[in-house]
């Protein structure tokens, strides 16, 4: 039996699809293409498998993921996984918080900010760099919109410039769309206790 | 130019006005979001799912979300399913109920999707593919009116 997982976690689930993911041996050579699978990388996640079914997004999906979260510049990478954390938490999307907070603290080498976020949600208290950024996150993930100019001001008077509130708006907007897949097409699920 | 994309525009920072380094800094992730715009909203290869009922159900979309001028440019591609960007249209016409209440539930009410959504889809007779497809419209979606919310912000904070 497996455990679909309610609750706010820096444990990762596992993700276990609602859907049939594409199957690799059935797969077309765009798909193929899309999901990078070579002779020596045949590994690819089910998550992965699933949008495959969709492989023209796929596609584009995958370097405007990376460019958002990682491209230099701009925002720290801890802070754009604070807003794509805001976001997940607003959607309840469980494996996309699991991931970015376990990230956000690994890159912070702390798990202050995250355990807070977690124990009080949006109560918790922190700081005012992390807070101007966190509100933001949720006011933009509502819908519509709940994000207007007195949270463009605390980011100001919090110190962050043009280019940190822009990578911040990206990586936000970026996890309403990760977590309308993550969370819509999958569960989170704890996996019974296997021999290796 | 370049930076001529859907959300710049939508934003009031379309071709014609300087769009700011910060912006220009990041070219390449506007450039990599309108190629995404035209993969869920005219794929090559769409499904049950026509570019009109996509252009239909972006145009709903973007109304929950409060953005009613880039629903009326989405609207303008709606064909036979125009009647399907306004929100209280519930699709039974076009004989779209199901797939009109899981994508109005996806895009304002995301927390509570469970899997008697999907479920509920596949009884429907609505293939994996298929639902897939509807979840990277909608989700593209999400990420694309945020961006252009979120913009629309930033030009007045740091003119």
């Amino acid at each position: 039996m497996t455990k679909v997982i309610t609750k706010f976690t820096r444990n990762v689930p596992h993700w276990q699809p609602r859907v049939k993911p594409v199957d690799l041996e059935e797969a077309s050579a765009e798909q193929l293409d899309a999901l990078k699978v070579t002779p020596s990388n045949t590994k690819v996640s089910e998550y992965v498998l699933t949008l495959a079914h969709d492989v023209e997004s796929l596609k584009v999906r995958s370097p405007l993921f990376n460019g958002i979260m990682y491209d230099k510049g701009g925002m720290s990478r801890a802070e754009r996984e604070l807003g794509a954390l805001g976001a997940s938490m607003v959607n309840h999307c469980i494996y996309c918080a699991a991931v970015h907070a376990a990230r956000h603290a690994q890159l912070e080498k702390s798990t202050e900010v995250t355990d807070r976020l977690f124990r009080d949600g949006r109560r918790a208290d922190l700081g005012p760099r992390d807070r101007a950024i966190f509100d933001f996150a949720v006011a933009l993930s509502e819908t519509p919109s709940q994000a207007g100019p007195d949270h463009m001001a605390a980011l100001k008077d919090a110190g962050l410039d043009e280019a940190e509130v822009l990578d911040l708006i990206l990586s936000a907007s970026l996890f309403g769309w990760a977590n309308r897949l993550m969370h819509v097409l999958g569960d989170p699920v704890r996996l019974p206790e296997t021999t290796s | 130019m370049a930076l001529d994309t859907t959300a710049l525009k939508s934003a009031g920072l379309g071709a014609g006005r300087a769009p700011g380094a910060a912006i220009e800094g990041r070219a390449s992730i506007f450039e990599m979001t309108q190629e995404a715009e035209a993969a869920v909203l005219r794929p090559r290869d769409c499904g049950p799912w026509s570019h009109a009922l996509r252009a239909a159900l972006a145009a709903r979309i973007a109304v929950l979300n409060g953005e009613e001028a880039l629903a009326g440019q989405y609207a303008a591609d709606a064909g036979d399913y125009a009647a399907l960007a306004d929100p209280s249209d519930d699709g039974a016409g076009q004989g779209l109920a199901p797939v009109v209440a899981f994508m109005d539930k996806v895009a304002a009410d995301t927390r509570n999707v469970a899997a008697p959504d999907i479920s509920g889809l596949q009884a429907a007779g609505i293939a994996d593919a298929d639902i897939v497809r509807l979840c990277e419209l909608n989700a593209f979606l999400a990420y694309q009116l945020r961006v252009i919310a979120g913009l629309r912000l930033l030009k007045e904070a740091y003119p």
